[in-house]
């Protein structure tokens, strides 16, 4: 049992952290708040005055907020889902014994090293580009026109690039998951003649739910801030069939200087998130305490 | 291993996850063969050989002295890190080893203060850096760095810390041994692999950090994110150039992640393991 | 925490270190071609100016615009020379954020600037920016597929000579589009396209009560011959070509023609980059007839915020940049074909020029047949040819522009697109107090 005296000391470690993160989250928010009431645009300052909610009311008929909020939660979503299912398959498939595993680990974990606005250039440049991208010289190989896809699937496109850069997170926290999977578990569960999909529902599903909860909680996080490789590939169209939540909020602060709105925006998103958050937590939560 | 592997299963598994592996693999690859091509063989069509020029280096090189924001990125990225660690440490081991009712909630709102989007607060920040004379300083966005990434690193430690069983602890106690010599000699070899896996992954994101460091920087501190930024979307094609560059700008990065691989698995858990 | 002080007092040390030249000014620019150049040329002004020490910041054309606009708006000071358009001159100039050009030495010839970008970047009769490169629209034409098409290219065509020749030109089986235009969504894509066009439609933004005018027959007859146009002859995916794209598709020959800035001339004829280099014909923008043409006016400029310590040392850079004297080194060391065009009338008056750049008259005819202040055929109460220049409109511009182009995509029909439209320009006029 600790003594009251570390108690004591403990507290006060765990203080620095608090306390900048407190003042860190409360400035901007208490700013962001306040700007959110006031129509402030500093490029045309002549109408800047307080107008209680009205920012929140242009921002909630904004005919690209409902798609913002949409296209939020499906991008959210689907690379979740790729991210998660695919890690699994990966997982199992570099689990298994074979030549050249550690380059393979390597060349898999790779993407996640790449920037977010240069994992997006490439993908719009060199891949998926609907004259020169290797995507166009493949279906041109087969006689098909190249399909252009930033144009034709603009939130799909955008879902592909965001996924790549996260299924190698995913695959890494699974694979060490599954490697701390007990063997001999697995060796009586064969030896009772478990076939590989029973094996796989009733033994190493579970034990990589800890591992699920983990990816999809750090994830979802970043998920929901995702704003660069949008800006550097569809500009958020065609029409809003790419905008989400944070590059919406970014049009209306970087692009219109509206920052009044753009912080209702803000207070917007930081409400969505936390809705988000409310329902993983009661969701997944609880296998963190496991 | 008790379990038999035959040679033909080996070699199904080494094919597939060789095939799987190269096609993840493939656009960084292509990025840097594409960096080895000329400008015209870059936009004429799918080949994997290029003419091995390295003019479009010496292009890039000639524009923007790469020298230099590499040189702030290592800054920013280490930088941030060595102070995140330096307030996180105490805060996780102080949960790991004395948690309370609260240290769960304490951890949720942590994680929580990610979810305010940037580009909301990008207007009153700039404000605020200007006031206190950060802005294009690498001190400045050291500080931003540190406190985005801040509750990660927290986090990250107090699942790995946590695992570490608290009876050793108890035992090093009654040997009385002083709560210094408790975390130098017992809690420190231990806790080694899990920091040194959270500070790899947090120099990984300070260094693809690509809004606050293009927004809060001109000269003097920007680091390779602004630098790529300069070559994206010219007017004109430049695909070789822009290889080169976006080669450039994560080449530092994906070798140290190569060579550190090892050690960043061991601590990239977040407790996942049980 | 004693490691985390050091380390914060070392790099402050190094950042003050950076700091504590006396003369060092900073400048902002686009990462086009030109302004590259420049960056290499710039021995020949530290030579001449040894206690002045240059420190670029080049960056992509959307951030530089909202890096240099958040810290102009914010009086942040972190830069002494600004890369900004005829857009934002007006607007910034109004707000008293720039200081004028009154200083740019006795060589300088300001009325050798080319009266339609002088008048833009004026305001109140005084300079505001310097003009480092101007350009308009053309049209840029395969000369080999007007005649396979039985045509011929007047230098002056109109519309409806545009479109026919576009869907005779257009073959499909080979990959060949009749015309080639912007379809990309934002202010400065499609919208400096469509918007440049519509004038010669007879279109109009606003009225002169700053009321839209999206709601009009004209701009319903520009965004379906457009859209009409590009379903028939223009290349697949067209909502999501830009600049960059298009000129790609021309240098390949996938277009027969192409009407973009003038400054796309001197990539498509060189035959390093295009494969048709040998094969292309000019031609002003079209008309239908109204007395406007549908071409536009830009010219990047070097401007000085208000806020800087070094305006002497600035105004002497910006001076040195746009001078005769610049092109004139850019002509020795690169040639003639890689001066900054549209911005001297000097140059277009220089026999080794004219040789140079067989484009050259095309592009002084088409930037003289722009006018800013008088854009399209009914009065307006703003300035701009493919803008309009008041704050709101790159956030507008581009709502517009993504409506536009959802209706290239075919995802919209052209009359929700307008209407859709014109509720939006309504709001936002309503917000920035133009109309109740």
């Amino acid at each position: 049992m600790a003594t009251r005296q570390t108690r004591g000391l403990a507290r006060l470690m765990l203080a620095p952290s608090v306390i900048f993160l407190f003042v860190w989250m409360i400035v901007p928010l208490a700013i962001t708040l306040w700007f959110s009431f006031q129509q402030y645009n500093p490029l045309n300052p002549i109408n800047d005055r307080f107008v209680w909610f009205a920012n929140y009311v242009i921002f909630y008929s904004n005919p690209a907020f409902f798609a913002a909020i949409l296209n939020t939660l499906v991008l959210v979503a689907s690379v979740l889902a790729i991210t998660v299912i695919g890690g699994i398959l990966l997982a199992l498939l570099l689990d298994q014994p074979m030549w050249g595993q550690g380059i393979v680990r390597i060349l898999v974990i790779s993407p996640f090293f790449v920037m977010p606005p240069v994992a997006a250039l490439v993908w719009k440049n060199m891949i998926l580009h609907p004259g020169y991208g290797v995507t166009a010289d493949i279906a041109r190989f087969f006689g098909l026109q190249p399909i252009d896809w930033f144009a034709n699937y603009p939130l799909f496109s955008i879902i592909m690039i965001v996924a790549w850069q996260w299924l190698p997170f995913a695959t890494l926290i699974l694979l060490t998951s599954l490697q701390s999977l007990d063997g001999e578990q697995k060796e009586a569960a064969e030896m009772d003649g478990a076939g590989f999909l029973s094996r796989f529902w009733y033994l190493t599903l579970p034990h990589l739910s800890r591992g699920i909860t983990v990816v999809i909680l750090i994830q979802t996080i970043f998920l929901l801030a995702v704003y660069a490789e949008i800006l550097v590939t569809t500009n958020g169209g065609p029409g809003f069939a790419s905008t989400n939540l944070p590059f919406l909020v970014y049009q209306k602060a970087s692009l219109e200087f509206r920052i009044g709105q753009a912080s209702a925006g803000g207070i917007i998103a930081v409400i969505l998130a936390n809705i988000v958050a409310f329902f993983l937590m009661r969701a997944v939560g609880k296998n963190l305490d496991k | 291993m008790a379990r038999s592997v035959t040679t033909g299963h080996k070699a199904i598994a080494t094919a597939g996850a060789w095939i799987v592996a190269l096609l993840i693999f493939f656009p960084i690859l292509y990025t840097i063969i594409t960096s080895f091509k000329s400008e015209t063989e870059a936009i004429a069509g799918f080949d994997l050989i290029p003419s091995f020029t390295t003019e479009s280096y010496a292009e890039v090189q000639s524009q923007y002295n790469y020298f230099k924001p590499f040189l702030n990125s290592v800054l920013l990225s280490v930088g941030s890190t060595v102070i995140a660690l330096a307030i996180a440490i105490p805060a996780a081991w102080s949960m790991a080893f004395s948690p309370t009712r609260r240290t769960k909630d304490i951890l949720m709102w942590m994680l929580s203060t990610k979810m305010m989007p940037a580009v909301a607060v990008l207007f009153p920040m700039y404000i605020i850096f200007r006031d206190l004379g950060l802005l294009d300083s690498r001190i400045g966005l050291m500080i931003m760095l540190t406190m985005i990434n801040l509750p990660i690193v927290v986090w990250m430690l107090y699942t790995y810390f946590r695992e570490i069983p608290g009876e050793i602890l108890e035992a090093a106690r009654m040997d009385g041994a002083s709560l210094w010599n408790e975390i130098v000699y017992v809690l420190t070899p231990m806790a080694v692999p899990g920091i040194a896996s959270t500070m790899l992954l947090n120099i990984i994101l300070a260094w693809n950090e690509a809004f606050w460091t293009i927004r809060l920087t001109t000269t003097d501190a920007a680091p390779l994110t602004a630098f790529i930024s300069s070559f994206s979307s010219p007017q004109g094609l430049f695909w070789a150039k822009l290889s080169a560059a976006s080669t450039l700008a994560i080449a530092p990065i994906l070798i140290m992640g190569w060579f550190s691989q090892k050690q960043l698995v061991r601590g990239l858990t977040f407790g996942a393991v049980k | 925490m004693k490691l985390n002080t050091l380390i914060l007092s070392l790099c402050g040390a190094s950042a003050f270190a950076f700091a504590a030249h006396a003369q060092s000014i900073t400048i902002a620019t686009v990462n086009n071609g030109d302004m590259i150049r420049m960056q290499k040329l710039t021995d020949d002004f530290t030579a001449k100016n040894p206690d002045i020490q240059l420190n670029w910041v080049t960056l992509e054309e959307n951030v530089l615009r909202e890096r240099v606009t958040t810290d102009i708006a914010t009086k942040g000071g972190q830069y002494d020379v600004m890369t900004i358009g005829t857009y934002e001159v007006p607007i910034w100039a109004k707000q008293n954020w720039l200081l004028p050009l009154d200083n740019l030495g006795a060589d300088y010839d300001v009325d050798d600037i080319i009266p339609a970008i002088r008048g833009g970047l004026s305001a109140d009769g005084k300079l505001y920016a310097a003009p480092f490169y101007g350009e308009s629209s053309f049209i840029m034409y395969r000369t080999d597929l007007m005649e396979k098409a039985g045509l011929t290219m007047p230098d002056a065509p109109t519309w409806e000579f545009v479109a026919d020749a576009a869907r005779k030109m257009t073959d499909r089986a080979n990959d060949i589009n009749g015309i080639c235009l912007r379809g990309k969504a934002g202010w400065g894509e499609n919208m400096a396209f469509l918007t440049a066009t519509s004038n010669s439609f007879g279109a109009r933004w606003f009225d002169e009560q700053w009321k839209p005018q999206f709601d009009q027959p004209e701009w319903k007859q520009t965004l379906e011959f457009y859209v009409n146009l590009m379903k028939d002859a223009g290349p697949a995916g067209a909502s999501s070509n830009g600049f960059n794209e298009n000129l790609a598709l021309f240098q390949q020959g996938k277009c027969g023609m192409w009407i973009d800035a003038t400054v796309a001339a001197s990539f498509v004829s060189n035959p390093k980059d295009s494969t048709v280099a040998d094969k292309v014909g000019y031609a002003l923008a079209p008309d239908n007839g109204l007395g406007k043409r549908g071409n536009w006016l830009w010219a990047w400029s070097l401007a000085i915020p208000a806020g800087t310590q070094k305006a002497e040392a600035a105004q002497k850079f910006v001076a040195w940049a746009t001078s005769k004297a610049y092109l004139d080194l850019v002509a020795s060391k690169e040639g003639w074909a890689n001066v900054p065009p549209g911005t001297r009338t000097s140059l277009y008056n220089n026999p080794e020029y004219q040789k140079a750049a067989p484009f050259a008259k095309m592009t002084l005819d088409s930037i003289n047949a722009a006018d800013p202040t008088n854009p399209t055929v009914k009065p307006v109460p703003y300035t701009g040819v493919q803008f309009v220049a008041i704050p709101e409109f790159q956030g507008l511009g581009t709502t517009v522009g993504q409506l536009f182009s959802a209706a290239l995509a075919g995802q919209m029909l052209v009359d929700d697109a307008l209407k859709q439209a014109q509720d939006a320009a309504t709001a936002t006029m309503q917000e920035g107090g133009y109309i109740q």
